[in-house]
């Protein structure tokens, strides 16, 4: 068979399953992260049916996807979003970098990986899927409760921690000296600086040069200019998913608007072919071994989230229950954890990394949507009964409060 | 009567949330997401914090909604329902209707729709009972009474011009 014919049909088949897989999930209401991650298992090294042709296109899309889902996330937001955040919950964004950032140092330093996988797994466990959690409230209809704000914020300063994080591990991992990572640093902090400075003060001007009425000229301005900015932030070691992010939070009001509805498309496919990559290069054979430190880590990381919830509701004057449900919706890990452990998984530092980091966002992303659902009940339910008599002990099988009753917020029919 | 207020708060990545609170101290809620679908929500009584109902309407469930919450919209015109399923409604002849001039009976109303016109409106005065020699005038408001579909028959006529 022509080489070309057999690409067709394998990349077909991946993106074919793929879409039949966002469909089965979209029935069950949860999200299709893990199922793509599962399909990348499948296919692959040590997997059912191992790629050909069509590995090299897979891993320059899975490129594209990481950068489209990093500028999708600075189109979310303005700069004057992630300033005004910063400022006023900056000891939040703290608690939750130190809680759920040092349980994953622990746990590399613990099995002997080294402080470059340390500062790679702390990531993983930090990092919140920002996808997920906004799924989440939307399906259990909490996007007009009094926490969701709080639960926001945090993840908006994670998203822009990420801004500089990112750089800080590309230099580590491109194994530069102690010097040359300083001034890398430096620099990523620098142009980090300089776009924020730039969208607040210049946004507008920016936009308008990108601005187009026709959406097939707006579209080809904004995946040119961030493809090549992420290009040249590579080059400058500062991370291609930071360039994209930047570029996004550079754009602002209607190009945001237009640009992110051109490119959620094309975000969905791409970021895909991502996940099924990493999955693609991990060797089912050998999740097992870490299977129990990854459960462990999950284990501590869900509750040092619910934690670090629980905190910034108490903080912003938000009562128990609200405490509860901020700090269960948090516990979803995701896309920006297989993002990070992807960087290390590419540049080949420890082999066990990227099994551990499949293993611990499959069990986050599965579990996060019920921690969402079930913490708030469940705690008041375990202290509520330590002020109640025994007797009440009794009706264990007591109807569940109206707060659990699914709130049909007619996401069904579009699933 | 102190005006309602609308407070705004920001979400980042999602949109923004417009709140009121009730005379009766209920809460409501409305976010609008930035690809102009609405979530309209309304809160616990026993939590005010937390959503009981949470609907997500698109632009255009969005519009509808808001057409049969306009007060000057559809109640003034809407009088009673009766529990025999008539309808009692006020049509507006517009001043370049093509009734103005005519007479009543040559709307053919009841024989047409099955409606029928109990009073007109003019200015200061009623007129009950109009005949069918009536002679109609554009700004005329017919009270009207009959079914749902003859009602929507009826304004069809006599919205003409």
């Amino acid at each position: 068979m022509h080489s070309s014919a057999v690409f067709l049909i394998e990349f077909g088949a991946i993106i074919l399953g793929l879409g039949l897989l966002g469909r089965f999930a979209g029935r069950f209401h949860f999200s299709p992260i893990p199922l793509y991650l599962l399909a990348g298992l499948a296919f692959g090294e040590g997997g059912l049916l191992p790629l050909g042709t069509s590995e090299e296109f897979v891993a320059i899309g899975a490129e594209i996807g990481v950068v489209l889902l990093l500028l999708m996330l600075g189109l979310e937001y303005t700069a004057s979003d992630l300033v005004s955040n910063l400022k006023t919950q900056y000891p939040a964004g703290l608690l939750d970098a130190a809680l759920n950032a040092l349980p994953g140092a622990a746990m590399a330093l613990l099995l002997g990986w080294g402080p470059v996988a340390a500062v790679v797994l702390a990531g993983v466990t930090w990092i919140s899927s920002s996808g997920v959690i906004a799924k989440v409230m939307g399906d259990l209809g909490r996007l007009g409760n009094r926490e969701t704000p709080v639960i926001l914020s945090i993840l908006v300063l994670e998203d822009l921690a990420m801004a500089v994080y990112l750089p800080i591990i590309t230099a580590l991992l491109a194994g530069v000296s102690l010097a040359a990572g300083s001034v890398t640093l430096a620099i990523a902090l620098g142009v980090a600086g300089l776009v924020l400075f730039l969208a607040l003060r210049y946004g507008r001007v920016i936009s308008r040069f990108v601005s187009s009425d026709d959406p097939e000229k707006l579209l080809l301005v904004v995946l040119g200019l961030t493809l090549l900015v992420a290009g040249i932030a590579q080059q400058l070691q500062v991370s291609a998913a930071v360039g994209a992010f930047l570029v996004g939070i550079a754009l602002s009001g209607e190009v945001a608007e237009g640009a992110h509805n051109l490119l959620s498309p094309l975000r969905d496919l791409f970021a895909a072919v991502f996940f099924v990559f990493f999955g693609l290069h991990t060797d089912p054979a050998s999740i097992p071994p870490v299977l129990l430190p990854a459960l462990a880590l999950a284990v501590v990381t869900a509750c040092t989230k619910i934690a670090t919830g629980y905190w910034a509701a108490k903080r912003a004057g938000i009562s128990a229950k609200g405490r509860w449900r901020a700090g269960g919706t948090l516990v979803a890990r995701g896309e920006f954890s297989i993002v990070i452990a992807g960087l290390a998984v590419t540049a080949g530092i420890e082999p066990s990394l990227g099994p551990l980091a499949t293993a611990y966002v499959l069990v986050l992303v599965i579990i996060g949507p019920l921690t969402a659902r079930y913490t708030e009940p469940l705690a008041t339910r375990l202290t509520g009964r330590r002020k109640q008599p025994p007797a009440a002990r009794a009706t264990k099988t007591e109807a569940l409060p109206e707060a659990l009753e699914p709130v049909d917020d007619g996401t069904a029919d579009r699933a | 009567m102190p005006v309602p207020r609308l407070s705004s708060t920001p979400l980042p990545g999602i949109g923004v949330r417009y709140d009121l609170t009730t005379r009766e101290h209920r809460r409501l809620s409305v976010v609008a997401h930035r690809d102009g679908a609405r979530t309209v929500n309304a809160y616990r009584r026993d939590d005010p914090e937390e959503c009981a109902l949470s609907v997500r309407l698109t632009a255009g469930e969005t519009e509808a909604l808001i057409d049969a919450l306009m007060p000057s919209h559809h109640s003034p015109n809407l009088l009673s329902t009766t529990d025999l399923g008539l309808v009692a409604e006020r049509i507006e002849l517009s001043s370049v209707s093509y009734w103005n001039g005519r007479v009543l009976g040559d709307t053919r109303m009841r024989t047409e729709t099955g409606v029928s016109i109990v009073a007109v409106l003019r200015r200061a005065e009623a007129i009950p009972s109009p005949g069918p020699e009536f002679r109609l005038a554009g700004g005329d408001i017919l009270i009207v009474i009959g079914t749902r579909e003859g009602l929507e028959a009826a304004a069809t006529i006599l919205g003409r011009d």
